[in-house]
């Protein structure tokens, strides 16, 4: 690993304006940053600590159900969370989909979606849930909807300085479900990942969500698929043209982990058991 | 760089250190303190030798920036056996020979022990997922597993 000078700020304000240096990186829970540095493909002159600044923990659920997860929250206690397991199950499932315990008691929620991996665990969990996105800099804060914070692989509408504080997921949805296409049990990355969250009126589907990770340059939702979905009840024929709408919806590579078309049949037959499940659930 | 004064508590004792900020807690605790029970196998998260528990938590600790660790508490393999006497973890490994070559011991018994702490009463399935991220290059997992169980028992029935 390289020499750097480590900051801890106690401030987002102080923390963010460290941040607008050239080579400077935030450090979360560290397990993507340190692998990177050791691996010398991250070799920042500076390294900002976020652990000293206060707030930034924790997760608060509201008389809505609407729930609050800050940025350092750590992956475990998002997948072990009663509110999240209960209100949006797809997101407690895909944190828990993350390397092994003892990574997830360091990795956190904000680090898993900077970091910017199309393949990301939690995130399919909260393009389904419709997160949030609060930003903060030293010029002040904004918000950006999940599926609008990615641009690319890594890539994300972050601006120099700007630093995620929280994700805000506006309501409880009645049922969801995260299913991660893998080879090893634990400790492995997705080949992709899938999520459904439905809302229900007795057997009609009032809302559904798709999102997809791991195959696109960025995560993505399916929105035809959800289309098709809403309004209508379960049947063999919907889901079929949902599985395959969702398949259309994206654009997959083939690398060392598995082909573009394997990618894409699996996205058609993880989206028929997703939503499956999250109507099951709901 | 400069280095930064560091204060953090391994097994009850603590330690004022000046350490660099791109040494990670597995190497403070090797190298400059000298607790070389904890094994650094990997050193990218993979294998779980490098497993301490930091305020009540497992973690792989060639993740963990040591001067991130300032002011914690953290428990190494060094430090569970109390005046003399093993814990129940370490006299199960030792009972049904839960170890070969013993690299990844410490590791696994610290990940054991946290996950004891946390609930015995986990099902033999359960604690072999929750142990994914140890690797054993000897043993077979077997008596591992046997180990942990016999231990999670005892812990159970003392309680
Ligand atoms: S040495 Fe830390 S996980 Fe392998
Ligand atoms: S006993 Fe040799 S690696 Fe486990």
């Amino acid at each position: 690993m390289k020499s750097f000078e480590f900051f801890e700020p106690t401030t987002l304000a102080e923390a963010s304006r460290m941040f607008t240096q050239e080579h400077a990186q935030l450090l979360a829970g560290g397990t993507d940053l340190i692998i990177g540095m050791k691996a010398y493909t991250e070799t920042p002159q500076a390294v900002i600590s976020l652990q000293k600044i206060p707030g930034l923990a924790g997760i608060a659920t509201d008389a809505d159900n609407g729930i609050t997860i800050g940025a350092m929250t750590k992956a475990r206690e998002v997948e072990l969370s009663e509110d999240i397991q209960q209100h949006h199950t797809a997101l407690a499932e895909g944190a828990a989909e993350i390397g092994s315990i003892q990574i997830r008691n360091l990795a956190t929620i904000g680090g898993n979606i900077a970091h910017a991996s199309p393949a990301a665990d939690t995130v399919a969990g909260l393009l389904v849930a419709d997160a949030q996105v609060d930003i903060a800099s030293a010029g002040g804060e904004r918000t950006v909807p999940i599926e609008a914070l990615f641009t690319g692989p890594g890539q994300t509408v972050l601006a120099p300085g700007e630093i995620i504080t929280a994700f805000r997921l506006p309501r409880a949805t009645a049922g969801s479900h995260y299913i991660k296409h893998k080879i090893r049990e634990v400790m492995d990355l997705a080949f992709i990942g899938v999520a459904a969250a439905v809302d229900m009126d007795d057997a009609t589907i009032t809302d559904a969500r798709i999102g997809l990770a791991a195959v696109a340059p960025t995560p993505i939702r399916a929105i035809e698929a959800e289309n098709l979905l809403k309004g209508n009840s379960l049947s063999d024929v919907l889901l079929a043209e949902a599985g395959e709408a969702a398949a259309a919806a994206c654009s997959p590579i083939s690398d060392l982990r598995c082909s573009a078309e394997h990618r894409r049949q699996m996205v058609d037959v993880l989206t028929r058991r997703t939503v499956q499940e999250a109507v099951a659930r709901a | 760089m400069a280095k930064h004064p560091v204060s953090l508590t391994v097994n009850g004792d603590e330690h004022d250190l000046l350490i660099e900020p791109r040494k990670t807690l597995l190497a403070v605790l090797r190298d400059t303190i000298g607790l070389t029970g904890t094994k650094e196998g990997c050193s990218t998260g993979d294998c779980g030798a490098c497993t301490v528990i930091v305020e009540g938590k497992a973690v792989t600790s060639c993740m963990v920036l040591g001067v991130t660790a300032a002011g914690k508490e953290i428990t190494t393999i060094e430090g569970l056996a109390s005046d003399g006497a093993l814990h129940p973890v370490q006299r199960a490994f030792i009972e049904t020979g839960g170890y070969q070559c013993g690299f990844c011991t410490p590791g696994f018994i610290i990940a054991a022990k946290a996950l004891l702490d946390e609930n015995p009463a986990r099902t033999e399935e359960e604690f072999r997922h929750a142990l994914g991220g140890n690797i054993c290059r000897c043993t077979g997992y077997t008596k591992i597993l046997e180990a942990v169980m016999q231990a999670a028992e005892e812990i159970r029935t003392t309680a």
